[in-house]
């Protein structure tokens, strides 16, 4: 019970302030004095309290489309394991309804885009569905990757079986999977080198555009959605790479809270030295993800470890 | 009727009205299409009415001998001449302008669309000729877009209120998926009816409208009004004048160099780049602010030249500021430069080629960077002024990195010259009583901005009193340039193409 609570508790607590941290160590790479860590938590506040302000051609789709967004990543970061190796929700095939429940959010959130009928968002909602068609067999086989040792299709399962095996420096067949998830990142979290969360301009745009139109709550529950993400993402690239010892909770804490500021960092430090790809070159991009952890696959399978 | 030398003068010269050759429309076109043909350039078209008759007057540039000379000729009000367009494409938007502002058609023009205004507007009852036509009416005819058809063909429109901080334009785009066949440019937005404001002005106010022609262009366009007045009103500008006006122009320069640069790094997401770029821009316009009590330049320059003296101390700090700024330009612009992420978005997007740069008369950088040989600093010099000494720096690409590397090259080229002109600064007034103007005459002053070639003309009447003013913002010829540079790229790219021209809106909605 008291590993739910703090599960729930960091799902509620985490997500923004690592967003915060990304713009932060965006901020020191160039020098600026930038927002403060807490903004995006101003940020949705702020929107919270405001009205939103719907066009005369949308129906209700655009508004269901934040919600759902919301309420399928909600749901799927149960299914991962944070502080520890359990999660509150944890099946065999729970790595399937994770995967699917992401893919549900984003659809809900191109649907609403494709609502307002603006070539802009339509743009957005093409590439974003391109994108992550591409991205997504990079996701299936880093899980493959990490669950086939353990033998259940289970994130729980998974982790536990990692922490046994002592992560990256006993099996370097992980470092491939950490690759293709960083690049599978990347993309699902629209950063460069695939997206410019901070472009104004529109017809570069990938996820931004697609939500040019929301305003007031609609676009906070969008912006805490997409922060929740971050957030489970980057905790299933910690237990990748560091084993999380599965009895000492306040040490599975800290290493889940280090290795997230770790991944914040990544994020950033990419988006502070490299420009964004030219937009018919993040096909290779994933593409050569998914290869990567393909690789990784065959690795564990000629290994006889799968 | 020749046009070679000896009905030629040169930049910042006055010409009296009668000397121009009048020749029939049809020799008048014929002429202009052979003047081309043979190496010279049109830089400026317009319509004087008077009466119940309409003078066009041409000019060409002859850039091999650094001269330039004029042609005329008359049609009846309402009246029409053959167009040049479909064989000089660089006179279009002159000759929609001319059919635009006194309702002289040009005949057989490929591509006769509003420029500025808005047909029904024009009609309606006005406020005060030539200036801007009231609200936009909702009874206006759809602007005639170019329009691709066929399956899988989409329209994008973008604009004219866009998701930065930026001047109105509207861009119209015709794609399938993210590919652009073509794009239309449509703009007008801006338009303020500026020039018959600065007619009207009075005399002491006319320098501070033409600054405002054009945001970060107030030191270019302040001093082609410059020298149009002084060779009107016959003076001799005093060296020191002379030399701080390059000064200014150069520092400007820099300025809008730098800015662009950085701006082309943040398109494409290179955070370095993109957050030292502004500050270095910073300390330049700092610098001009320094020189000339505001960070655009505006209020420095007077016809004759400056309005005051320039202290020692002021120059030293220049020198400093600058030799600072140097060092920390080289490193920036290594850093991008260097980084294969940024080349493999510079190179090969937003390609225009030599021909299309030719044909369309492309000025400034976007010429330069397209192979085009073009400098009004080392062709057509201000009077009084040494040319550059050396070939302007050339591209062969012509695409965004060639832009790039345009705009880095001038930054240093214009470092050196700044810090020549430091080094050898003559001492003495700096600035000079202009006399009356002359009557009845046509002067040109031409001036390389950090956009290219800007072109203004001043046409005075029989009392020596401003009659009309005509002014050729380069981007008025560059934005078909952008237009071409989009064809089969990728729609993603756009912004970062335009950036690499960096147009100015007003500049072409005057």
């Amino acid at each position: 019970m008291r590993d739910v609570f703090l599960h729930l508790a960091l799902l509620v607590l985490g997500p923004l302030t690592l967003l915060g941290l990304v713009g932060r160590v965006k901020a020191v790479a160039a020098r600026r004095v930038g927002a403060p860590l807490l903004q995006p938590w101003h940020d949705v506040w702020k929107l919270l309290r405001k009205g939103a302000v719907y066009s005369t051609t949308t129906t209700p789709l655009f508004v269901a489309g934040p919600i759902v967004a919301l309420a399928c990543t909600a749901l799927a970061a149960l299914m991962v394991p944070l502080a520890g190796v359990q999660a509150p929700l944890a099946f065999p095939g729970d790595i399937f309804v994770f995967a699917g429940l992401l893919a549900l959010a984003r659809f809900a959130t191109m649907l609403s885009a494709l609502d307002t009928g603006s070539a802009f968002e339509g743009m957005g909602a093409s590439r974003e569905a391109a994108f992550a068609a591409m991205a997504e067999p990079a996701l299936f086989l880093v899980l493959m990757i990490a669950t086939l040792p353990g033998g259940t299709p289970s994130f729980s399962t998974a982790f536990n079986e990692l922490s046994g095996t002592g992560g990256l420096v006993r099996d370097p067949v992980l470092l491939l999977a950490a690759l293709a998830f960083g690049a599978f990142l990347l993309t699902d979290l629209s950063r460069i080198p695939i997206d410019d969360p901070n472009t104004h301009l529109e017809l570069t745009m990938i996820h931004e555009v697609m939500i040019l139109d929301h305003s007031g709550p609609d676009l906070a529950f969008l912006h805490i959605g997409y922060a929740m993400r971050l957030f489970v993402l980057s905790a299933i690239g910690v237990h990748l790479l560091v084993p999380v010892p599965p009895d000492a909770p306040l040490a599975a804490l800290a290493v889940l809270l280090a290795g997230q500021a770790g991944i914040a960092g990544f994020i950033g430090g990419i988006e502070s030295v490299t420009a964004r790809l030219r937009l018919t070159r993040v096909a290779q991009f994933l593409i050569g993800a998914s290869v990567v952890a393909a690789i990784g696959v065959l690795v564990l399978h000629l290994g006889g470890r799968a | 009727m020749t046009l070679g030398p000896p009905k030629s003068f040169r930049n910042g010269q006055a010409v009296p009205g009668a000397a121009i050759p009048t020749v029939a429309p049809r020799a008048f076109r014929d002429l202009v299409i052979a003047a081309c043909a043979s190496g010279a350039r049109v830089c400026a078209l317009y319509a004087l009415p008077s009466g119940g008759e309409v003078t066009l007057h041409v000019l060409l540039a002859h850039d091999d001998v650094g001269r330039l000379s004029m042609l005329a000729t008359r049609t009846r009000a309402g009246g029409s001449f053959p167009s040049m367009a479909s064989a000089l494409p660089s006179t279009q938007a002159m000759e929609r302008a001319v059919f635009e502002d006194h309702g002289v058609l040009p005949e057989g023009h490929p591509w006769l669309k509003p420029l500025r205004r808005h047909p029904a507007l024009q009609a309606g009852s006005g406020t005060e000729p030539g200036g801007p036509q009231g609200p936009a009416d909702a009874r206006r005819p759809e602007h005639p877009f170019f329009r691709v058809e066929g399956a899988g063909v989409h329209e994008v429109a973008v604009g004219p209120v866009h998701a930065g901080v930026i001047e109105p334009g509207h861009f119209r785009f015709q794609c399938s998926g993210e590919t652009v066949h073509t794009l239309e440019i449509h703009l007008g937005y801006q338009h303020r009816g500026a020039l018959a404001r600065l007619v009207a002005a009075r005399p002491a106010h006319r320098t501070a409208i033409a600054e405002s022609l054009v945001g970060d262009g107030a030191i270019s366009h302040g001093l082609a009004y410059g020298v149009v007045a002084e060779a009107l009103g016959g003076v001799a500008v005093p060296e020191r004048a002379l030399a701080l006006r390059q000064v200014a122009l150069e520092l400007e320069r820099i300025s809008d160099h730098v800015g662009d640069f950085g701006a082309l790094c943040n398109d494409v997401g290179y955070l370095p780049a993109a957050s030292w770029c502004p500050r270095l821009r910073g300390d330049i316009q700092n610098a001009l602010g320094l020189l000339t009590g505001h960070r655009f330049g505006r209020g420095f320059l007077v016809p004759g030249g400056l309005i005051a003296p320039v202290g020692d101390d002021v120059l030293a700090e220049l020198a400093r500021v600058l030799a600072t700024f140097g060092r920390e330009f080289t490193q920036v612009v290594s850093l991008a430069l260097d980084a294969p992420s940024v080349l493999s978005r510079f190179e090969g997007t937003g390609v225009v080629s030599q021909a299309v740069a030719r044909d369309l008369g492309l000025l400034g950088v976007a010429a330069r960077a397209s192979g085009c040989d073009l400098d009004a600093r080392r062709d057509h010099p201000l009077p009084g002024c040494r040319p550059l000494p050396s070939a302007p720096s050339v591209q062969a690409t012509g695409d965004v990195l060639a832009r790039a590397r345009v705009r880095v090259a001038e930054t240093t080229r214009s470092l050196e010259r700044i810090q020549a002109q430091l080094a050898a600064m003559p001492d003495g007034p700096v600035r000079a009583p202009v006399g009356p103007w002359a009557g009845d005459a046509v002067a040109v002053g031409l001036v390389e901005g950090s956009r290219g070639q800007v072109t203004h003309v001043g046409i005075t009447d029989a009392n020596g009193g401003l009659a009309a003013y005509h002014v050729f913002d380069p981007s008025l010829l560059n934005w078909p340039g952008l237009a071409m540079a989009l064809r089969g790229q990728q729609i993603s790219d756009f912004p970062l193409c335009n950036k690499s021209f960096d147009l100015s809106y007003a500049g072409h909605d005057l």
